[in-house]
Parts: structure tokens; sequence; C-alpha cells
């Protein structure tokens, strides 16, 4: 009886080990963009005249990447809350579209469901996606790469305030890394994919509204057209 | 803006942001089913997703062709050819990032 809960302890604590592994290597691309990035925004805040602890406060209450960079603008300039309020609104508006994928299983997650909420970032989301463990490991993975990947942001950005422009040496485009997994993430599922209208569609709307509307509010109106393509689409198939 | 405008400011972010992600928590919570639309788009939206996170990654092909467009198309093209090729996630990532960083500073 004893003997078989230490070796069932020792298993545990030995997957337990092998989840934090894999989570930590999945996390890898997540924490070189997330350090240089969020280190770029704790110079930018201390430049505008706010210390380190603002840049912190702010990383862990807001916790989303581009619009933490706008925030500073409206900040320095005293925007109007109201302004602020919309800007959020809009540039964030995107996430629902990830939450949807993953009702279900964060709320199977229970007390930690408000905190995977609240961590879901472009990345985490992508990320996410690439998993194929199951239930309870996937879960606890799924913990643990948020739970990183919000280190890695707090500690680039207070490391940017307090060390400012004496950082040495130039990390200059190393950002590409989250590009690439982005695209490694549409390839895998391009491969596994039998419809591969989604994805095709997504590349075409996002270009169009690209230019069209411009780089800095087009990704919501792309997600909008296109998931309304995609159920007329669907619908049109039903109803032959 | 004084202290207390800009923590107010800071926490309305913070509350919508969060707002936002939650939404569809909150929306079918306690029995409520999804709509079989939405279920449907939680599942087939991840790679139109993918793709429109690409094309804001590389949106300066469009906008800012001569600084840093070139070099991160040519970087995609990289990470597309070598992952096709080994199929290995870390390998693509390096070799595209280690492609971008290069070409930056020569071009």
């Amino acid at each position: 009886m004893k003997i078989s809960n230490i070796k069932r302890e020792r298993e545990s604590v030995k997957l337990r080990k092998e989840i934090l592994k894999n989570a930590f290597i999945k996390s890898i691309p997540i924490m070189f963009s997330y350090l240089f990035v969020s280190m770029a925004y704790g110079i930018m805040m201390e430049e505008a005249g706010f210390k380190w602890y603002y840049s912190l406060f702010i990383s862990m209450t807001v916790y989303t990447g581009a619009f933490q960079f706008l925030l500073i603008t409206f900040l320095s300039s005293g925007a109007s809350i109201l302004t602020i309020a919309l800007m959020a609104f809009l540039m964030n508006s995107r996430q629902v579209f990830y939450s949807l994928t993953f009702v279900d299983e964060f709320r199977g997650m229970g007390k930690k469901m408000l905190y995977m909420i609240h961590t879901m970032t472009d990345e985490t989301y992508a990320v996410n996606l690439t998993l194929d463990s199951k239930g309870k490991e996937k879960e606890d993975t799924m913990f643990l790469i948020a739970l990183l990947s919000r280190c890695y942001w707090m500690i680039g950005a207070v490391t940017g305030g307090i060390l400012g422009q004496v950082i040495p040496f130039d990390l200059k485009g190393i950002d590409f890394c989250m590009t690439a997994l982005f695209i490694i993430i549409f390839i895998d599922q391009w491969e596994k994919a039998d419809n591969h209208l989604p994805a095709l569609a997504g590349l075409a709307v996002a270009l169009i509204c690209l230019i069209t509307i411009g780089e800095r509010n087009f990704i919501l109106p792309s997600l909008l057209i296109i998931s309304g393509m995609l159920l007329v689409v669907r619908k049109r198939r039903s109803g032959e | 803006m004084n202290k207390n405008e800009i923590i107010l400011a800071i926490l309305v972010s913070a509350v919508i942001t969060f707002s936002l992600r939650a939404l569809p928590f909150v929306a079918f919570h306690d029995g409520r089913k999804m709509p079989e639309e939405l279920v449907y788009l939680g599942k087939i939206l991840p790679s139109a997703i993918m793709a429109v996170l690409i094309v804001y990654c590389l949106k300066s092909a469009v906008t800012d062709w001569r600084g840093t467009g070139v070099p991160e198309l040519i970087a995609a093209v990289v990470t597309v050819i070598s992952y096709k090729w080994k199929h290995n996630t870390l390998f693509s990532i390096v070799s595209g990032t280690v492609c971008n960083m290069l070409l930056l500073r020569l071009m």
C-alpha cells in the first residue's frame, strides 16, 4: 500500500516536471519576443516620464501588447478617459474571437479560469492551439505557458524601465520570432485541414483591409468580415 | 494628467480588456448553450486568425517597404522553406529571426 503510494507520487512528480519542461519549451518563442518587446515598452514609458512601477502596474492589470504602447501616448498627452476606453475596446475586441475556441477548456479549469481569461494574448492563444496533449495535462500546460509568458512580459517591462538605454547590445529585429511562430502554426494547420477556405480568406481579407483601412485598425474589421463570410458559406453549403 | 487620473485610465483599460476576453464565458454561462454558429466559428476561425496575425506582423511590407518590409518578407520566406524542409519549430524560428536581424543590418 505504502510503496504503491510512494511510487504513484514519484510518477506524478515526474509527470509534473515533464509538463513544466514541455510548457517552457513551448514558451521559448514567446520568451524572446516578450522580453524584447516589453523591454522596448519599459524604455518608452521611462522616456515618457513614467517610472518602472507604472510599467509593472500596467503590465499586471492591462497586459496586452499593442494597446499598452498606445496607452503611453494617451497618458502622456492627457487623452480623455472616453477616448482611452474606446481605443481599448476597439484594439482588444479581436480577443473575443480567441476565447470562442477555448470556452469549454478554460471552464473546466475551475479557479484558474479567470487567470486564463486575463492572460489570453495573441501569442498564448497561438501556442495553445499547438498543444497535442489532452485533459488535465493540457490544462496544466496552458496554465504554465500563461504564467511564464506573463512573467517574461513583466520582467522585460521592469528591466526596460530601470536599465533604459544602457542595454549594450542591439536586439532590433528579434521580435520576428513571433512572426515565425505564427507562420509555422499556419503551416501546421494548413497541413491538417481539408478545408483551406478559412486560411485563404484570412490572408486575402486581412491584406485588403490592411491596404484600405490602414495598419492601425484593420484586425477587427478583418475578423468580422471573415466570420461573416464563413457563416454565409456554411449556410449555403448546408442549404444545398 | 495627475496621478489619480492616470490610475483611473489604467484601471478602465484593464477592465475593458478583461471584459472582452471574458465575454464568451459570461454570455454562455450556466447551461446557456453557445449558438451552433459560434461553436462553428470557434472551431474554424483559428487558421483565419493566424492568417490575419501574419498579415499584421508583415504589414511593413505594405507600409514600410524600404525599411523593415523587405527583410521581414525574406525572413518569412526563409521560415516557410526551412519549416517545409525540416518540420522543426525552433530551427525555423531561429533561422527566420537570425535572417531578419542580419538583413536589417546589412540592407
